[in-house]
């Protein structure tokens, strides 16, 4: 919980119990797949943002839609972290734990930091379930828990007890569990239940027994807390100082549709979406399927290569054209990013990297698709790449990768990750009028028409198809520069080859320097790109708070990388690079600067936890006096 | 500046690109790039409104030959990549042109979901039975036992029949035509332009190089007419220089009769507008020698094209809800303020 938490403060009321204020805490929820905790966990959190804390989330859930009840497979979790002061990550072990089943407290009691809140539902640590998560005895009775406040609490008969009224049989009766938990978290960190009834009552209205069940359970949960004797203290986590303004709950994937969607609004042009299915990306095509009224042209393509053509057929009608993918789709789209490359057509595609190879960890997190993101392609085929580094970075990172794909005439990749997709925070709601413009020019003048004429950004022009006479052939041939023609002159290959590696390259005039927190210069810098700017900015900032040594730099731009990135990595001792998987942009950085990095590497499908990061800072910074 | 598009001015040289042709003499594309730049002609098309998509494959040089717009793609996506066109701008006249390599091999996932859809596209496919740009392998289409430097004992794969594929994904129109037989070939086409939705037109298409006369049977000016059957709407299955010969559905199969011994009325009447594929399929399934093959338009039934199903949603969308607006996206389900 949050290191600066006050002498216990008194109550009100004479059946209120104390409250201890905390800057910050983080809780997780972990039950069976079927228990509803995804569901519960964003209640959780919405709730929190409403209520005013800064807020960060990760689900974790088995990539099973439902594996066998009660076993160890099965469990899904979903953990939240808010506080009243800025936060970057969902935290690495949590103050509160509430364990639905044996299973979900096997999965996740080593994360629960001694001395910290425990809810099981005892009803659930039966014989069955108990083998099922291969318990040989009970734990609630072995005292193994003894380093933890354990709440035993029977929310299975609790909550058939609360919704008796309603009528429901006893299996839809036990699905409001989740609610009953939720109530009893809400009691402990004195949260409103009203955005969640006022969600129950709009979700579940047209069923009014059903929505009465959930209200039910989730008062009764909540006035567990006051009356059980179990509960001695409550927390209280103040609203965050945020910068003013209206604020939105928003997961990354939610994020990047509202990007595209934005950016295309800005363009004046329909936002053409070509994608297939795929785990942790889907949403975006969901979010984008459900706003049509924005001209939104959403095609579920036959598989991820089609998605792609389309999105380069779209591209050249004129359409901001958008693909979503993760690892293995976008493996299947490399030949056609290649095509759009040679094309020289703007389009995006966002992947939204999971773990690998092949089918992987699909749920889980991992940032291995960089080496594929820049140099993924036959031939020479260079491509703009940036990566959003937070939930709410994504709407922003699919504006500039739009802005630049217009402007250069270019495909650019949009790295995104499971964490971030499926992760939440609160998203400051922008004025649509303070929104950069974007801009788009088409070709419209035959005479002096020439598909390969390049601007002095080195972009060719676009010309739509259905403008008078400027018919021209575009395709994945080499062509000749300026007139477009098939073309297998040797030298014409060298040269443009040359020009589409200059015109990315010239994308450096569009990204702003490099900046980097803390000192410019000193012993150590720690780079970071992506999803793992939270973890790593909030342990530098920890270790600077205690008066170590010690930068960050955050990549936003892989390629170009930032003109001044070279200077800064030398003005630095040591430079450590921590990064989602073994190496990928360390080993891009020591070929590009030569400079003797060194990396902090984690493939586990869960993001870097601040103590990793805090360690490996300690060890490099060790040595010194 | 360009003037306005009138249709009066169009001729056949406004469709011929300065591109070299570089098809091979004696290969069949030479005659499906004149008919259908005639075609286009005749019909008054605009070629600034026009757009060829092709995959990979010597039929796949076709956009570079039409002064028109085009993509020039990757090997077997045209038609996804014409999809994208087409749902991007509905107004456009899309082409689709691939051969059986490229369309029904490595393009087959695409030629399947894009007929099912019944994406406003004209896709002509050109087959040859043969991989010709890779010098001379055995394709998907070739016959049983074919010998190819790929198959030099002869192949063991079964041929697919391409409209026999495209009526399976239940395509609204489908076609067949000779490449040297320029008038039926030309009204062909002439049909594909007239369909909305997915009109599919298979060519057999002549290979001087790796596969020549493969489709001498058809195309050789004394026997052809004894191996081919001219398919008309509302009219009976009638073949045979001298038209002595008919197809009869004898109980569940197709049988041919010589019309000395069988009336006219008992032969299968044409019909391409069965709301049903077995006609057409049953059609399909006429090879030769066993048969004579069908020409002609099998299937022309209507169902709304995929992309004004696309912009249609998009109407109502707006309609129920008004045009988009950011502002109110942005504040839609749960917000709050920070003072």
């Amino acid at each position: 919980m949050g290191t600066t938490s006050s002498p216990t403060a008194p109550a009100e009321g004479p059946l209120a119990k104390p409250v201890k204020e905390l800057t910050q805490a983080a809780v997780r929820l972990a039950g069976d797949s079927g228990d509803g905790m995804q569901l519960a966990g964003s209640q959780f959190t919405a709730t929190s943002a409403v209520f005013g804390n800064d807020v960060a989330t990760f689900p974790d859930y088995p990539s099973e839609i439902r594996a066998p009840i009660g076993t160890l497979a099965g469990v899904s979790g979903f953990q939240i972290n808010f506080a009243s002061r800025d936060i970057y990550t969902p935290g690495d072990r949590v103050d509160a734990l509430v364990a639905m089943n044996p299973a979900a407290l096997k999965a996740n009691i080593n994360d629960l930091l001694e001395g910290g809140v425990l809810i099981v539902n005892s009803d659930e640590f039966n014989a069955s379930n108990l083998e099922k998560a291969k318990y040989d005895r009970n734990p609630l009775e072995t005292g193994e828990l003894g380093r933890y406040q354990v709440h035993k609490v029977p929310i299975t008969s609790q909550t058939l007890e609360a919704v008796k009224e309603t009528g429901l049989s006893g299996k839809d009766a036990g699905r409001c569990r989740n609610f009953y938990a939720l109530g009893v978290l809400y009691w402990l960190f004195e949260r409103p239940l009203e955005p969640t009834i006022r969600w129950i009552n709009a979700k579940f209205g047209k069923v009014p027994a059903v929505a009465q069940a959930n209200r039910l359970a989730l008062e009764a949960g909540h006035a567990f807390g006051d009356i059980a004797e179990m509960f001695t203290v409550r927390y209280r986590i103040r609203p965050a100082q945020l910068p003013p303004g209206t604020y939105k709950s928003l997961t990354g994937n939610q994020a990047t549709a509202y990007g595209f969607v934005t950016a295309a609004t800005l363009a004046g042009r329909p936002l053409f979406y070509g994608s297939y299915p795929i785990t942790p990306a889907s949403e975006i095509l969901h979010e984008l399927s459900e706003i049509k009224n924005f001209d939104v042209r959403v095609v579920q393509a036959e598989d991820e290569i089609a998605a792609m053509c389309a999105v380069i057929g779209a591209a050249y009608a004129g359409n901001i054209a958008v693909t979503g993918t993760s690892g293995p789709g976008m493996a299947l789209k490399q030949e056609a990013i290649g095509l759009a490359v040679m094309t020289e057509l703007p389009c995006i595609i966002v992947n939204v990297q999971r773990g690998g190879p092949s089918t992987g960890l699909p749920t889980k997190t991992e940032q291995a698709d960089l080496w594929q993101a820049i140099l993924g392609r036959n031939g020479e085929c260079p491509l703009p790449v940036l990566a959003a580094r937070s939930p709410s970075d994504c709407f922003w990172a699919a504006l500039e990768a739009t802005q630049i794909a217009l402007k250069y005439m270019t495909p650019v990749i949009v790295l995104s990750d499971g964490y971030l997709a499926q992760g939440s925070e609160p998203w400051r709601v922008p004025d649509p009028k303070e929104l950069p413009k974007i801009e788009v020019r088409f070709a419209t003048d035959p005479a002096t028409y020439k598909p390969y004429q390049r601007d002095a950004n080195g972009a060719r022009p676009w010309a739509l198809p259905g403008t008078p006479s400027l018919h021209h052939r575009i395709g994945g041939l080499e062509k000749s520069d300026i007139y477009g023609e098939v073309s297998h002159v040797p030298e014409n290959h060298q040269h443009m080859v040359n020009l589409r590696a200059q015109k990315v390259a010239n994308v450096v005039r569009d990204i702003p320097d490099q900046d980097v927190f803390g000192d410019d210069r000193g012993p150590l810098l720690v780079v970071s790109w992506g999803g793992s700017y939270g973890a790593v900015r909030t342990a530098v900032e920890r270790a600077r708070d205690q008066g170590q040594k010690v930068s960050h730099a955050n990549l936003r731009w892989l390629n170009p990388m930032p003109r001044n990135l070279g200077d800064i990595l030398k003005r630095f001792d040591k430079v450590l690079v921590a990064e989602m998987n073994m190496g990928q942009l360390l080993f891009l950085l020591r070929g590009r600067y030569l400079v003797d990095a060194v990396g902090l590497h984690k493939v586990q499908g869960r993001p870097f936890m601040v103590h990793e990061i805090t360690s490996k800072i300690d060890e490099l910074l060790g040595g010194r006096s | 500046m360009s003037a306005a598009f009138d249709p009066n001015l169009v001729s056949v040289k406004d469709f011929k690109s300065d591109q070299q042709v570089k098809w091979c003499p004696g290969c069949g594309d030479h005659s499906i790039l004149v008919q259908l730049q005639k075609v286009l002609a005749a019909d008054k098309s605009n070629r600034d409104q026009t757009v060829f998509v092709s995959g990979i494959g010597c039929s796949s040089r076709f956009p570079y030959y039409m002064n028109t717009y085009g993509i020039h793609g990757i090997h077997g996506r045209a038609a996804a990549i014409a999809t994208g066109v087409k749902c991007a701008n509905p107004e456009l006249d899309v082409w689709v042109v691939t051969g059986d390599g490229d369309g029904l091999s490595i393009g087959g996932n695409h030629f399947l979901h894009t007929a099912r859809r019944n994406v406003g596209l004209k896709m002509i496919l050109f087959n040859n039975r043969i991989y010709g740009l890779t010098k001379g392998q055995y394709s998907p289409t070739s016959d049983f036992g074919t010998r190819t430097k790929s198959s030099p004992f002869g192949t063991i794969d079964y041929p697919v029949h391409p409209i026999s594929v495209a009526l399976g994904a239940e395509v609204t129109f489908a076609a067949r035509a000779v490449d040297t037989d320029v008038q039926h070939l030309q009204q062909v086409l002439q049909r594909a332009i007239e369909h909305r939705g997915t009109a599919f037109v298979e060519v057999y298409q002549n290979c001087q190089v790796y596969n020549a006369n493969a489709f001498e049977w058809a195309t050789d000016r004394n026997t052809r007419l004894d191996h081919l059957v001219y398919l008309e709407h509302g009219k009976p299955l009638i073949f045979g220089k001298n038209r002595d010969k008919g197809i009869r559905l004898n109980g569940d199969a197709l049988e041919v009769v010589g019309l000395s011994t069988v009336s006219q009325d008992d032969l299968l009447i044409h019909d391409e507008r069965a709301a049903s594929s077995a006609h057409a399929f049953r059609l399909a399934q006429m090879h030769h020698p066993e048969f004579p093959e069908p020409v002609g338009v099998f299937r022309a039934v209507h169902k709304p094209p995929y992309e004004e199903l696309l912009l249609g949603q998009i109407a109502a969308a707006r309609e129920k809800q008004g045009a988009g607006q950011l502002d109110k996206l942005y504040r839609s389900g749960d917000t709050w303020k920070v003072a």
